[in-house]
């Protein structure tokens, strides 16, 4: 039913090659930082399209699983010289581990309660690792210089890399996204999206699937937290688990378009750039410029074009057959 | 109180706050009837369907399916023992094709999407909603999105298939291609109980006729003595008007 079409996999390969060869084409870092920031993005939201998009809940928490990540990794190499790349499957646990105990309190709570549940849980956690002396409380952890390695998850020379690491894990978690949706558990996901009720006549459990999806955005988005610490080389509660990181994301994936695989991708592709570049351009000037452009965009597409980018690009593509 | 009773549903009584619901409704249900819940607005036919699969505990009285008691089940545990119902108000998945509403249903039997594929093909052949396969869900006129409704029940294999007044707001040519459809439903080894207003399709479906009034079960027996029940007339019509005996 969703095989893709020899056109469809010739401009997938064609973009992946196109991407592969960006780090050779451009010179000086903000580019390429840029794109690593898009993949980051992309990756965060096509995770939370997981849970959001799919299930219907609405979580604007997702800083928190980041932040869990990024801390669970960094504090395991600071504190006992744990390779970031073990810390970065074990921020996944513990992120999804973080994922089920708030999961079950909500296991119920639908529309704007669980969006609202999910806001005060990840503020809790912001609070707490801002006073938590054993994680560096507010001054944060840096992380120290080692060699650089593929094995220490550090690159000093260039930011290629990273950019590779970044673009693999983007690949993975669409991969773990198309999966979960073109298989039983993406049709059972989108039936709870619609309704409990709906679910449960249909034989559905809808906790444990809940769950499921909530565990394994969790995991995803606490990966894409261990890189961001690697790449950054230092956090702090105000640079992971802050409510901006969690809107963001929200943002990435309605823009795109919730709901399908590729739609967040896309909206990491026109947000990020023009986060980035309106920050960079018009920050310093400290009017807010940049954050009017920004909002007045998404006015803009949350206005006349709800269903995403992505959801656009479809109904032309429905009209030409 | 046969011991072969698919369903058997002793004494369920539902409270919500200071209404009395259900009260101590019994009736069993064989397999391969047709048995249909009558009853006026308010009589507490929805709830006793919520009681049966699972959406409402009941305060007090049991529900057995096939001996087991199922009375204190999650809805998803019942259907998943071959009790499928349909809701009063249509309730599909609206941002899905009729075709994978139907799948959806089917995942309950396999995991495997051609498997499901197959199945949801198969029950939307069965229901006459073939032609529509790939239309959007939302794009259905009422008569199909109840067809829908049951095609998704039915991709669940159940052995007890329990509609809410699917016949409501159909035209008169509407209404006998559901009733056709229910007979072929019966006629494939699935039992039905129905709550239903329409009395055309009570009157010629229903080997059984269960009539609920103020939460009680006031008469039951084959529709043809229903109907003439005095009880059930006054139910309906009130205290002046009575049958003439």
């Amino acid at each position: 039913m969703r095989t893709l079409t020899k056109r469809q996999v010739a401009v997938a390969a064609a973009v992946l090659v196109l991407l592969a060869l960006y780090p050779l084409a451009v010179r000086g870092s903000f580019p390429m930082h840029l794109m690593i920031m898009v993949f980051l993005f992309a990756m965060l939201g096509v995770s939370w399209n997981i849970m959001g998009g799919y299930a219907g809940m609405f979580s604007f928490g997702q800083a928190a699983f980041f932040g869990i990540g990024a801390y669970t990794s960094s504090f395991l190499l600071t504190a006992h010289q744990v390779n970031p790349w073990i810390g970065l499957l074990a921020g996944g646990v513990v992120a999804a581990v973080a994922a089920a105990l708030i999961g079950i309190p909500c296991s119920n709570l639908r529309g704007h309660y669980f969006a609202i549940a999910s806001i005060a849980f990840a503020e809790i956690v912001r609070i707490h690792f801002n006073n938590w002396k054993l994680i560096g409380a507010a001054e944060g952890l840096t992380i120290p210089m080692q060699d650089e390695s593929l094995k220490n998850f550090m690159f000093h020379s260039s930011k290629a890399p990273y950019y590779y690491i970044m673009l693999g894990f983007l690949l993975l978690s669409l991969g773990v996204c198309s999966w979960v949706a073109t298989s039983r558990m993406g049709f059972y996901l989108r039936a709870i999206k619609e309704g409990h009720d709906v679910a449960k006549v249909l034989g559905i459990d809808v906790v444990r699937y809940r769950m499921a999806a909530i565990m394994i955005s969790a995991f995803l988005t606490a990966m894409a937290g261990t890189f961001y610490a690697q790449y950054i080389l230092y956090l702090d509660p105000e640079s992971v688990l802050i409510l901006p990181i969690s809107v963001q994301i929200v943002l990435v994936s309605m823009l795109g378009g919730a709901g399908s695989v590729m739609g967040p991708v896309i909206g990491a592709a026109i947000l990020l750039p023009i986060s980035e570049v309106t920050r960079v351009k018009l920050g310093f000037k400290g009017s807010g410029l940049d954050m009017i452009i920004y909002g007045t965009l998404i006015m803009l597409i949350s206005v006349y074009q709800p269903q995403g980018v992505w959801g656009y690009l479809r109904t032309i593509g429905a009209k030409k057959k | 109180m046969s011991a072969s009773a698919l369903l058997d549903v002793r004494g369920v009584t539902k409270r919500f706050g200071g209404l009395l619901a259900n009260d101590d409704v019994s009736f069993t249900v064989s397999e391969g009837e047709i048995v249909s819940i009558i009853g006026p607005n308010g009589a507490g036919k929805s709830t006793l369907f919520n009681c049966i699969s699972g959406f409402y505990r009941p305060n007090a009285g049991t529900v057995r399916y096939r001996g087991r008691d199922i009375t204190r089940l999650a809805a998803d545990r019942i259907c998943k023992l071959g009790i499928a119902r349909t809701f009063q108000i249509v309730q599909v998945i609206t941002d899905m094709t009729v075709l994978e509403n139907v799948m959806t249903g089917a995942f309950l039997r396999t995991a495997r999407n051609g498997a499901a594929r197959e199945r949801a093909e198969e029950v939307l052949r069965f229901a006459g909603l073939h032609e529509k396969l790939d239309a959007a869900a939302t794009s259905l006129t009422i008569e199909d999105k109840k067809r829908l409704e049951v095609s998704m029940a039915l991709a669940t294999k159940p052995s007890l298939l329990m509609l809410d007044e699917s016949m409501a707001g159909l035209n008169p040519v509407e209404l006998r291609q559901m009733i056709a459809l229910l007979r072929r439903v019966r006629e494939s080894g699935v039992t039905l109980v129905i709550v239903e207003h329409v009395m055309e399709a009570v009157m010629e479906l229903s080997d059984r006729v269960i009539v609920i009034n103020s939460g009680r079960k006031i008469v039951e027996g084959p529709p043809k003595d229903v109907v003439v029940n005095p009880q059930v007339i006054q139910a309906y019509l009130g205290d002046r008007y009575h049958a003439r005996g």
